[in-house]
């Protein structure tokens, strides 16, 4: 979920040249807003919103706080960040529910933003909750899209309400209100109205658009947005809003490489929060948007809180305590290595975890390059020991290997190379459990890493709350590079680094483009705020 | 159908080329009015330049030398390249490519009607195995615009397989045309992005393709560029579709699509009703937007 990689990227360069300065001219602060509105516009934010933004970063920049700030490009980059969480619109917003039920929801967009395939996602998360929703297939323009609502709905394992067979026949209007009523009837608590995707320009289909909202009176209107999409954006944006009056935004195709700014225009220009993103083509890739954690990833902070969000939910806390223990008591076996893998696995895709880390952006092309079968593999191996090699891995000798290895479909160097790692993982976890600093060859700090559980996320508020601007900076940098505080135990679930996948996953961490302490220091402040 | 706004640049430069001098006002409203026609920051620069030395040039003062000269230089760059499609081939088997939601089967069903009226036989094969509804949705354009179909099977069924057994259909009933409808696919998906590689693949055993057409939305903005490129570089695009500029959307992307791949613009969508698909001619195009 790299979405504003490429933004990130930009202004990252944009920066670098700052950082080295110790005070920033008018000339250089030019520069850099040149910069950015450059990046901004190549990122298809909207020519107003970005007027509008270069000018409140530039005379925020020209002002006194960055001058007589310890370093100015640090203060720069703050600057952009604040302003990006302003018109993002802070804090996250959720559903609206009817306090007395069905909650109404209509979407309405462009035709192919993914209305369609939104519902079904939105059906099966609402699902997911305990609710009971019911799509209702008010498209009856384009053709056969009754049909793919009612796929959708299967998928999803929801109720679907189409009396009109579509492709041009029917009232979407009367369709809506009776989807209401048959909801009432079978005690349905949500109710989900697809309607036909229409352009902004055209007025007798807006009319339409607001006579179905007039119609079943929705507690929420969600807009419908592909985030590829260009300056179009304010144009349509305003047209639905004059339309249907909106009550909140879903910014759809988040899993391609658009730089995603449409999401600051949409916010910017309507005053309607994001609520959600939908980042693929399964059912399940979709996920409410938080803003304030927007503004992270495109500075390339990373989304740390999502991640951690993400762990919290594959991750069995009783399991992880078990674990710990073991660790502890030195009865770590191969038996739970696989247990904690499968839950890895579990979290989801690998690779979509960790473009969320901090200083992802640059580290794109490896993780393209990390194979997930690679986790397939080790289970295979585990998998082909008998119960007792896996308890007890010093039985395993040439001949036990071999067989491994054969029964596996891997090579005898795999195994033994698996066993190496088991044993390394054993032992540096041991250290961690007892509350002890590990030692990771050749991987170097791995910042933002090993946040995998709660007590993480407690630090994170923690940071330093040191008086001392620069003493500050350095503590967090502190935390930043892996150095934990004492007593803190690193709990099995932070440890995904020794699965020895680590030196997979995330190489070039170390790596001279990785970021330096002082970055980090600055990229702490602002997750500390 | 309700009243529409024309797409074009026309009502953001009228303004500009109602005055009687260019100054600083009108380089900078020109600036905005490309920008926000999703130009592009590098195009609008390159045009801006390039109208600045003409200006000088001529030595003129008035914005209507200026708009002329905006209008030419846009035709200019969109006409470089060679917009006829080549449908020479028994069948000509054309691939309609593209992101998520540009309308490939709208496009699709739109150009077997156009190819009707003129006299070809056309056959459709449903490749699109992946989105619910897909075939029952190009089925029903289908029959809209008199062509055949041929459909999966069972559902999932390998696109390249249904691709082939249409190929072979018009091969052996002496059909004309091909037209194959593929799933949607965002660029940034490797693994899916092959299959299209094996769908082109799959094809070309049977023979040559004619035309493999990128469908591009006219919303899009600067990602357009990426689509372009990843799709060239997996399915060998060989000319570009752009849908949706009924709206109020310009489509300024294509011209850096245009110049940096150096794929022409060949059909233009302008509707949702059949017979809104056209050719491309620069000269059309440069006048609508320009005004």
């Amino acid at each position: 979920m790299a979405t504003f990689g490429n933004l990130s990227d930009r202004l990252a360069e944009t920066f670098k040249n700052l950082r080295t300065k110790g005070k920033l001219s008018a000339a250089d602060v030019d520069g850099t807003v040149r910069e950015i509105r450059r990046a901004l516009l190549d990122a298809d934010v909207a020519l107003e919103v970005v007027k509008d933004f270069t000018g409140k970063v530039r005379e925020r920049a020209l002002g006194d706080e960055v001058s007589k700030a310890l370093n100015p490009a640090q203060q720069v980059v703050q600057i952009v960040n604040d302003e990006l969480v302003t018109i993002l619109g802070g804090q996250q917003r959720r559903l609206e529910f009817a306090k007395k039920p069905p909650t109404i929801i209509m979407l309405a967009g462009l035709q192919g933003a993914g209305k369609t395939t939104l519902a079904g996602k939105l059906a099966k998360w609402l699902a997911k909750d305990g609710h009971t929703p019911l799509l209702v297939a008010a498209d009856l323009q384009r053709p056969n899209a009754v049909t793919q609502l009612e796929v959708v709905a299967r998928q999803a394992g929801v109720a679907v309400y189409a009396p009109e067979p579509g492709n041009g026949v029917g009232d979407p209007v009367k369709v809506a209100r009776d989807g209401v009523k048959y909801a009432l009837q079978k005690v349905h608590d949500v109710v989900i109205v697809d309607t036909a995707g229409r352009l902004g320009v055209d007025a007798e289909l807006m009319k339409q658009a607001a006579n179905i909202r007039k119609a079943i009176n929705p507690d929420e209107v969600l807009f419908v947005i592909d985030a590829m999409i260009g300056q179009d954006a304010v144009a349509t944006a305003k047209a639905f809003q004059d339309g249907v009056d909106f009550t909140g935004v879903v910014l759809t195709k988040l899993d391609g490489d658009a730089r995603g700014g449409a999401a600051l225009s949409v916010a910017s220009l309507t005053g309607r929060p994001i609520m959600f993103a939908s980042t693929g083509e399964g059912l399940d890739d979709f996920e409410p948007f938080h803003p304030d954690r927007m503004a992270g990833r495109i500075l390339d902070l990373g989304d740390i809180l999502t991640l951690i969000e993400q762990a919290q939910g594959a991750f069995d806390e009783d399991e992880a305590r078990k674990v710990a223990e073991k660790f502890a008591t030195d009865t770590f076996t191969l038996d739970d290595f696989l247990g904690q893998m499968q839950q890895l696995r579990n979290m989801g895709s690998i690779k979509k975890m960790m473009s969320m880390l901090p200083g992802a952006g640059a580290m794109k092309a490896q993780l393209d390059n990390f194979d997930e079968r690679e986790i397939v593999r080790t289970e295979a191996i585990i998998q082909s020991m008998t119960k007792l090699e896996r308890t007890t891995p010093k039985l395993l000798n040439g001949s036990r290997r071999m067989r491994i290895a054969r029964g596996s479909g891997s090579s005898v160097t795999e195994v033994n190379q698996l066993v190496q790692r088991f044993e390394q993982a054993a032992k540096m976890m041991k250290t961690v459990a007892k509350g002890g600093m590990p030692n990771i060859p050749g991987m170097g700090p791995i910042p933002g890493a090993g946040y995998g559980g709660k007590p993480k996320v407690q630090q994170k508020k923690k940071g330093s709350k040191s008086g001392n601007p620069a003493k500050r900076a350095a503590e967090n940098a502190a935390i930043a590079s892996g150095v934990k505080p004492a007593g803190e135990t690193m709990r099995a679930d932070a440890g995904g680094s020794g699965f020895g996948l680590g030196s997979g996953a995330q190489p070039g961490r170390g790596k001279a483009g990785g970021p330096t302490e002082d970055e980090m220091a600055a990229l702490q402040k602002m997750l500390g705020r | 159908m309700a009243e529409r706004t024309p797409w074009s640049l026309s009502g953001a430069l009228r303004g500009m080329f109602a005055k009687k001098t260019i100054d600083a006002d009108t380089w900078d409203d020109l600036e905005d009015a490309l920008l926000q026609a999703d130009f592009g920051p590098t195009v609008t620069e390159a045009v801006i330049t390039d109208l600045h030395a003409k200006v000088a040039r001529y030595n003129t003062t008035d914005p209507v030398d200026l708009q002329r000269m905006l209008r030419e230089g846009i035709e200019e760059r969109l006409s470089v390249l060679d917009s006829t499609l080549t449908l020479s081939e028994r069948p000509a088997v054309v691939l309609v490519v593209g992101v998520n939601g540009v309308g490939k089967t709208t496009t699709i069903g739109k150009f077997a009607k156009f190819l009707h009226t003129y006299g070809r036989s056309v056959v459709i094969g449903a490749a699109d195995t992946f989105r619910a509804g897909a075939v029952e949705q190009l089925s029903t354009w289908a029959e809209r615009a008199g062509a055949q179909i041929v459909k999966p099977q069972m559902t999932g069924q390998d696109p390249a397989s249904v691709a082939f057994q249409t190929v072979e259909k018009a091969k052996n009933e002496g059909i004309e045309i091909v037209l194959i409808d593929t799933a949607g696919r965002l660029q940034t998906k490797g693994g899916l992005m092959d299959e299209l590689t094996k769908i082109r693949r799959v094809v070309e055993k049977q023979g040559p393709i004619a035309e493999v057409l990128l469908v591009l939305d006219a919303t899009t903005g600067q990602n357009g560029l990426a689509q372009a490129e990843a799709f060239i570089e997996h399915a060998g695009v060989t000319g570009l579709v752009l849908t949706k500029l009924d709206g109020s959307a310009r489509g300024g992307f294509v011209l850096a699509v245009q110049e940096k791949t150096g794929i022409p613009i060949k059909l233009v969508g302008q509707g949702e009703g059949i017979n809104d698909l056209t050719g491309f001619t620069p000269h059309v195009f440069a006048q609508k937007l320009v005004g």
